[in-house]
């Protein structure tokens, strides 16, 4: 403690509150053990297979199959969760019906609900026989087994994200805005599209790259319904899957290390939005 | 479709009778209530249903035989292990950490609350695929390992490291927020009047905080019981002995025993229910002692 006191008097601002040795210690070396060597052992596996190697295994056809069904997938599982997300977090904001508080609380099922239930109970509804399925056969509508299931089940993993992101922001919207856009003479659906939804764009950007990163990732509510046809409807985290039960490493490193990349990429763009809107509207969605 | 009932708060109180110039249609309204139901039902509320009704479908007899299997027991057994190893793991992580982030001004704290937020961005299946990485029989660890006769991969140990991995901002991020709004007066004062550190932390910022934290443990639960993407990597799936229960819904299942996967799934979705009563019921009387609470 006393040896490194010089050196923490430049780091930190000096505090009366005792004990930040001991719990910057302890997240320091729990986020070292548990995170970072972990997945730093990931990328220094793949840079050890040589960036041709590297190259040859990421570009493989199914590799990229895989990965352009992730990202397609996700990317239009999240623009459905935008629009209906911000529905419902307006409808949970401005209205009040028989019910709202339990659709309220439902909102978060997703985030409870273990992904493998929600894989095999959607796959149930949304199969030939299923109660879903059993009335869009006769249309020739398939969903659960292609690429339309897998959106499906990237919906309902990705809804709280924007509903959760969006509904606080809404609830602060000040009412003087609405009425000063009123009797500047803009009709209701002039206010809001033009001056209510501008101010929520930080929220439903944050919201919607939430749910595309965690629906590119996403696993367990997803193999069921997708029916895993390679090319077709084979996400990227099975083919990793897959290539581990094949103990082809290599494979599985490369796959995942581009994910990996793509994944922080994203992280980084939100908290570049989130900066961006402190800036422009004064708030971290 | 539902009556529209005047909102006692105000906030468009008089909308029932006349439509003021900031509230929408009464068509408009009901047809984006409509809308929002709609969506909720069959997309929420219809999966949630079919769990249980197909895990009844032939009766509450072979529901309870399903779940007396002693398959089913272990694998409760195991996710109970994981759980009650991998939450207290995270609760005093999460401390630590919120400590150190909200009570004090150091560099590179927002990269520090960045890092912690990691596990969020990465798949699942990464998750499990880092541990292979690192202990498997070709990493350096492995013969290692093996010579020592130490098992980390398919065994309990594995699967506690990948939950934790999965789980790890659970706590943190949700008494980061609470304890950085709320300041550091309180613990000037104690340690003012004498306290000691220790003192300080127990009878003045935990009473504080325990709201928030047991908010934060309720969602770090659910997660690390439910958790299926990281756990079937490192699992190996050894029948009563590393199936968790989420893993033996899905053996259950590709075995076409969709009763009894649906059985063990209504546990699961039991536990999913439990945890959103709790949710709401902490969020409605101790909302301004729960900070970040309505994201994840």
């Amino acid at each position: 403690m006393t040896a490194s006191t010089r050196k923490r008097w430049q780091f930190r601002q000096p505090s009366v509150i005792p004990g930040f040795g001991l719990a910057l210690g302890v997240t320091l070396s729990w986020l070292i053990l548990i995170i970072l060597i972990p997945l730093s052992g990931l990328l220094w596996r793949s840079s050890a297979l040589g960036w041709s190697t590297f190259w040859t295994l990421a570009t493989d056809e199914r590799t990229i199959n895989a990965l352009r069904i992730s990202f397609g997938t996700a990317f239009a599982a999240a623009l459905v969760n935008v629009v209906f997300g911000v529905i419902l977090a307006w409808v949970l904001v401005r209205y009040s019906f028989p019910g709202k508080r339990i659709i309220d609380a439902m909102v978060d099922l997703p985030f409870a609900l273990p992904t493998a239930v929600a894989g095999i109970a959607l796959t149930t509804l949304y199969a030939p026989n299923g109660w879903i399925g059993s009335l869009l056969t006769p249309l020739g509508i398939k969903i659960a087994f292609t690429p339309i299931g897998i959106v499906i089940a990237l919906v309902f993993v990705g809804l709280p994200f924007v509903v959760r992101t969006v509904q606080p922001i809404m609830e602060e919207i000040d009412k003087e805005v609405e009425e000063a856009a009123a009797t500047l003479g803009a009709n209701r659906f002039q206010t809001i599209s033009r001056v209510l939804l501008p101010g929520l764009t930080p929220a439903v950007l944050t919201g919607f790259a939430l749910a595309f990163a965690r629906g590119v990732g996403e696993y367990g509510s997803v193999i069921f319904i997708a029916g895993n046809l390679p090319y077709v409807s084979e996400i990227a985290p099975l083919l990793i899957v897959i290539r581990l039960e094949e103990f082809n490493y290599p494979a599985a490193t490369a796959i995942a290390a581009v994910m990996l990349v793509i994944s922080f990429a994203m992280l980084l763009v939100i908290n570049l939005i989130q900066a961006w809107s402190r800036r422009r509207y004064g708030y971290g969605a | 479709m539902a009556h529209d009932i005047p909102d006692p708060a105000g906030h468009h109180g008089t909308s029932e009778m006349v439509r003021t110039a900031t509230s929408e249609s009464r068509l408009a309204r009901y047809v984006l209530i409509g809308l929002a139901l709609c969506f909720m039902g069959l997309f929420v509320l219809m999966p949630l249903a079919a769990v249980f009704t197909e895990a009844m479908r032939n009766g509450p007899g072979e529901f309870l035989t399903v779940l007396s299997d002693p398959e089913t027991f272990s694998a409760i057994r195991l996710t109970l292990l994981v759980a009650v190893i991998a939450v207290p793991l995270n609760v005093v992580f999460g401390v630590a950490a919120a400590w150190a982030i909200a009570k004090f001004e150091f560099k590179g704290k927002a990269f520090l609350t960045t890092l912690i937020d990691l596990p969020f961005s990465v798949s699942p299946v990464i998750s499990g695929l880092v541990f292979i990485l690192l202990f498997g029989s070709h990493s350096l660890l492995g013969p290692w390992l093996q010579g020592n006769g130490i098992q980390i991969l398919f065994a309990v140990p594995g699967i506690v490291l990948a939950t934790v991995f999965v789980t790890f901002p659970f706590v943190a991020r949700e008494l980061i927020p609470l304890m950085q709004e709320q300041g550091t007066s309180d613990e000037e004062a104690a340690l003012s009047l004498g306290a000691s550190g220790w003192q300080t932390f127990w009878y003045v910022t935990l009473p504080n905080i325990k709201w928030g934290l047991l908010y934060g443990v309720l969602l770090c639960n659910a997660r690390a019981m439910g958790e299926f993407g990281a756990v079937s990597v490192v699992s190996g799936h050894i029948r009563g002995l590393t199936n968790t229960m989420p893993l033996q819904v899905e053996i259950l299942y590709n075995e076409y025993n969709f009763v009894a996967a649906f059985a063990v799934a209504t546990l699961l979705a039991l536990l999913a229910l439990v945890t959103l009563v709790l949710k709401s019921l902490l969020e409605m009387k101790f909302s301004e002692q729960i900070a970040a609470s309505r994201r994840h």
